[in-house]
């Protein structure tokens, strides 16, 4: 082994520049995770040795302890190139995990929290008349439900058609100014779509207008970009090739659209409007400001203020009653619903997305 | 050549005839575009109009007897600070965890990955303002002292210590977690556009990994880091809850992260005022506003300038 | 059932530029047409031109006057998506969609213009159309399968029974055979011989030996240089074409010495 090496780089020498031996010193596979054993133990020692145990400070500094001592090692035996790759490699993994935690922190915080009060009370009783314990957030979901449901029926449509106008019809100033627009839209902050629809609803109806509907404008303006974008490049991966078969049969361009352009990507503007939906049943700012929130039912959004289930966890944990416990307990619940409900829109997304895309085969 | 670029100007092309249901169509698609134009412009004029009175109005009448620029003026830095802080937080992490998913994980494993992400980006911000304060805040006491212990001569750390944890660093740290997902979606698209030319290129040079994404990577995707983190910018400026339900705010203008004498924001004052409030206090609340609407439009229509600048230079087309 | 072209001075535009000049062409009935030339010469551009597809991009026109048995595709009033129902066409690359089965593929001209048809007609139309483009024995035990599931050539098949599922007049065909492998390309063949009876059939391809193989006539299109246009060099039975053309630059590509 050491003779053929040796013959090589002779070898090399005579014919010029020296090429780098195709063998390099390399750590075996099990160093890494011997490193990372090794680190665990001897922080933990420290750690009860000094009496500072606990599990975020060992989690902490052992990662801390494996990066630099993967890279010194690394760095003796393979060489300073090979070192910083595998420390970026650990840093990268690092901040992936650091990402997650907080994730992980939420359902655990949320589900342990939540379940208290995750019974059939909760679903089935309002608030009126509640104080302290009992009560639930049954006028709080229906009231979720009709804003996000309105602000679909009015986003949706208007949404579509300006995706349909930008990718198939607009050209030229408007369509830029179209698009610009919708890019801004996107940015505008939840609470500002709230003091909109507020100050919009306050010329009808005076100032201390509180309405459910008003709620839904102030979702729609959030919503609508968000329809807009994910739409637009659904369309836009349409292949022209179908449009262009769909045109020389004679077909007028509105009905390829709505027969050719539309079925072919239905399967991901469905995913991109349940992700829409998704983004703005959550939206706590812009309805406590013009949605209100109330202790009973209300059915209808066109009169009276109407509890909303973010609006409801946020008063119930900023301003709870005596005991609190009761008022802590339902906030966490509310969450713990709005979460799931949130997920489970996901995940019908993506199945839909799955599921119902064209199918080739 | 002339002559035929005259012609053009003189023979404009005919109009194509057109169906009534093409007609129709089209015309619904393109009112739709305008409506969202009118909708822009109404979000606009309405809190103009009803930012007017308070504008107007003399200081005395006021809530708290201030101008209206001594008033929001307080509000701006403690938007801005948190802004910065989930920022200079939340990029760096975003990067890598995007360059994680696109290069280091297994292909497999890739996707999922992303989703997991996204769904950070899903969790509805009263959930995370509700987290922040019964988890976060608590967890960085710890932290705090420690910070405010050896590193106390640093403004940033001057105590005293809250003792609740409500401190404008765990406003940053929830907010930087918000925005995350919204800088790694951006900069994964365009790690995932890094031709694979130049990729292949490096590696075949005898680039490691990492330095492969050092020499492909990293350039190419520079612009669109600094877009992904404008937009983070825009949704943390604007972001309301988390702020209204975490911070303990005073008013204070203090760089000061760890006390409970914290600025409050623009968004999480309204929040918090804006139920209460009547008269000349809303129309304030909505001056307020108006001036956070400005605000994250420009940093928007910057993060957009960036992304289109690069979209026209970029090879990739 | 197969009418005559006739194209008379025809330029055509992309906005300003000039892609296609002067050309003049007479193309018979129930004939097989083929068009030839270096890339970039505009014999594409001029069958899409045909049907009027060639204003789908945008800034794209046409002067001079193109008529369909007489009458001017061009004039005023004329709907295009009339013509295009009059004059059909296959793409270079199969294009079925695919959110249709086989069987609502063939049909898909007649649901796309939302015509009532009852079931037994549909099927009687469905099987014809596939009868005529080759593809009733391959594909008549599942009609209900997605389109893209079949072989290209197959596609590509399937996409001429959908264009003659409209009855159309005439038969644009851009490079039918391009994508395809030489198997498949043989049954595209057989099957343009076999339409000409119905049909009249424009046919543009690369491959000269295909024009000596299918067709009875030939234009030879030629381009000066980048950024000129191109212009119809000649036109001539395809055997005179071949063999004997009248043009030195017919003469030199058709025996390879160019392009």
């Amino acid at each position: 082994m050491s003779i053929d090496t040796e013959r090589q780089q002779s070898g090399a020498e005579v014919t010029a520049p020296p090429v780098p031996s195709l063998v390099r010193a390399e750590l075996p596979t099990w160093a890494p995770w011997a490193v990372l054993g090794g680190s665990f133990v001897v922080i933990g020692a420290l750690l009860a040795a000094t009496g500072g145990f606990s599990i975020g400070m060992l989690v902490v500094a052992s990662a801390v302890v494996y990066a630099v001592a993967t890279y010194v090692l690394s760095r003796v035996v393979e060489g300073g190139r090979k070192a910083a790759d595998r420390l970026v490699t650990i840093v990268v993994t690092l901040a992936f995990l650091i990402a997650l935690a907080p994730l992980v922190s939420v359902v655990v915080t949320v589900v342990g929290n939540g379940l208290a009060r995750f019974d059939v009370e909760f679903f089935n009783s309002s608030m009126r008349g509640v104080i302290g314990a009992g009560g639930g957030g049954y006028h709080a979901i229906v009231g979720t439900l009709i804003i996000t449901a309105l602000a679909a029926v009015m986003s949706i449509p208007v949404g579509l058609l300006t995706a349909v106008y930008l990718v198939e019809y607009g050209k030229g100033r408007l369509a830029r100014a179209i698009t610009f627009f919708v890019d801004v839209m996107t940015g505008i902050p939840s609470i500002v779509a709230g003091l909109f629809a507020f100050a919009l609803f306050a010329l009808f109806f005076g100032p201390g207008v509180r309405l459910g509907f008003a709620g839904s404008v102030a979702l729609s303006v959030l919503m609508i970009p968000v329809v807009v974008r994910a739409t637009e490049e659904m369309l836009k991966i349409v292949p022209n090739e179908l449009r262009e078969a769909a045109f020389a049969l004679g077909t007028p361009k509105w009905r390829t659209i709505m027969k050719v352009v539309i079925p072919t990507s239905i399967a991901g503007i469905a995913s991109g409007v349940t992700l829409a939906i998704a983004r703005v049943i959550g939206e706590t700012a812009p309805l406590l400001i013009v949605a209100g929130l109330t202790t009973g039912l209300n059915f209808n959004p066109f009169e009276g203020r109407m509890a909303t289930l973010p609006v409801f966890a946020y008063t119930s944990y900023a301003a709870p009653g005596v005991p609190r416990e009761p008022y802590l307990d339902r906030a966490w619940t509310a969450a713990l619903v709005l979460i799931i409900i949130v997920l489970v829109l996901n995940l019908v997304a993506r199945l839909i997305a799955r599921l119902f895309a064209p199918k080739t085969r | 050549m002339t002559t035929t670029t005259e012609k053009v100007i003189a023979k404009a092309p005919p109009k194509p005839v057109l169906q009534l249901g093409d007609r129709i169509f089209a015309g619904s698609a393109k009112g739709a575009g305008i409506l969202i134009l009118v909708v822009l412009a109404g979000v606009a004029a309405f809190l103009i109009a009803q930012a007017m009175p308070a504008i107007v109005a003399s200081p005395a009448d006021l809530p708290g007897g201030k101008t209206l620029v001594a008033y929001i003026a307080p509000l701006v830095f403690g938007t801005i600070l948190a802004a910065l802080i989930a920022l200079l937080i939340a990029t760096p992490l975003a990067v890598a965890v995007a360059l994680f998913i696109t290069h280091y994980a297994p292909r497999r494993l890739a996707q999922g990955l992303g989703y997991l992400i996204d769904l950070l980006a899903a969790v509805p911000s009263i959930v995370y303002g509700l987290w922040g304060v019964a988890v976060l805040a608590p967890a960085t006491l710890g932290l705090s002292t420690w910070l405010n212990t050896y590193l106390g001569w640093l403004p940033f750390f001057a105590g005293p210590v809250s003792v609740t944890g409500r401190t404008m660093l765990v406003v940053g740290v929830t907010l930087a977690v918000m925005i995350l997902p919204i800088i790694t979606a951006v900069a994964r698209e365009v790690f995932l556009q890094t031709p694979k030319l130049h990729e292949e290129a490096a590696l075949a040079l005898g680039a490691t990994r990492w330095e492969m994404i050092r020499m492909a990577v990293l350039p190419f995707g520079r612009s669109g880091i600094i877009s992904g983190a404008m937009l983070g910018l825009g949704r943390a400026l604007g972001e309301t809850m988390a702020v209204a339900i975490i911070l303990s705010a005073s008013g204070a203008v203090t760089f000061n992260l760890i006390s409970s004498d914290n600025p409050s924001t623009i968004a999480g004052n309204i929040a918090l005022q804006f139920p209460d409030s009547t008269g000349l206090a809303v129309n304030t609340l909505i001056a307020s506003g108006l001036v956070l609407f400005v605000i994250t439009l420009l940093v928007n229509a910057l993060a957009r300038y960036i992304i289109n600048r690069r979209r026209e230079f970029s090879g990739a087309n | 059932m197969g009418k005559a072209i006739d194209a008379k001075n025809l330029n055509i535009y992309y906005g300003s530029f000039l892609a296609v000049e002067g050309v003049s062409m007479s193309i018979r009935p129930q004939t097989v047409t083929a068009l030839i030339g270096p890339s970039g010469c505009g014999k594409s551009t001029f069958l899409r031109s045909i049907n009027r597809m060639h204003e789908v991009i945008p800034g794209a026109r046409v002067e001079g006057r193109l008529e369909l048995d007489g009458k001017d595709l061009y004039g005023p009033g004329i709907d295009p998506v009339g013509v295009r129902r009059q004059i059909g066409m296959v793409f270079q690359r199969p294009n079925p969609f695919p959110t249709m089965s086989i069987y609502d593929n063939v049909i898909a001209g007649q649901r796309l213009n939302n015509k009532k048809m009852k079931k037994d007609a549909t099927d009687t139309l469905v099987e014809q159309s596939l009868r005529g483009a080759n593809l009733w024995n391959e594909v008549k035990d599942r009609l209900d399968k997605p389109g893209s599931g079949l072989s290209g050539g197959q596609q590509q098949r399937l996409c001429i029974a959908r264009a003659i599922a409209v009855q159309p007049d005439v038969l644009l065909m851009d490079e039918p055979c391009s994508a395809l492998d030489p198997i498949s390309t043989l049954a595209i063949e057989d099957l343009i011989n076999e339409l000409k009876m119905d049909y009249t059939i424009v046919i543009v391809t690369h491959n000269m030996q295909q024009a000596a193989r299918v067709s009875d006539y030939t234009g030879f299109f030629n381009i000066e240089g980048t950024g000129k246009p191109g212009h119809l060099v000649e036109m001539d039975e395809t055997k005179t074409i071949f063999s004997q053309p009248k043009e030195k630059a017919t003469e030199d590509y058709v025996s390879g010495r160019f392009g």
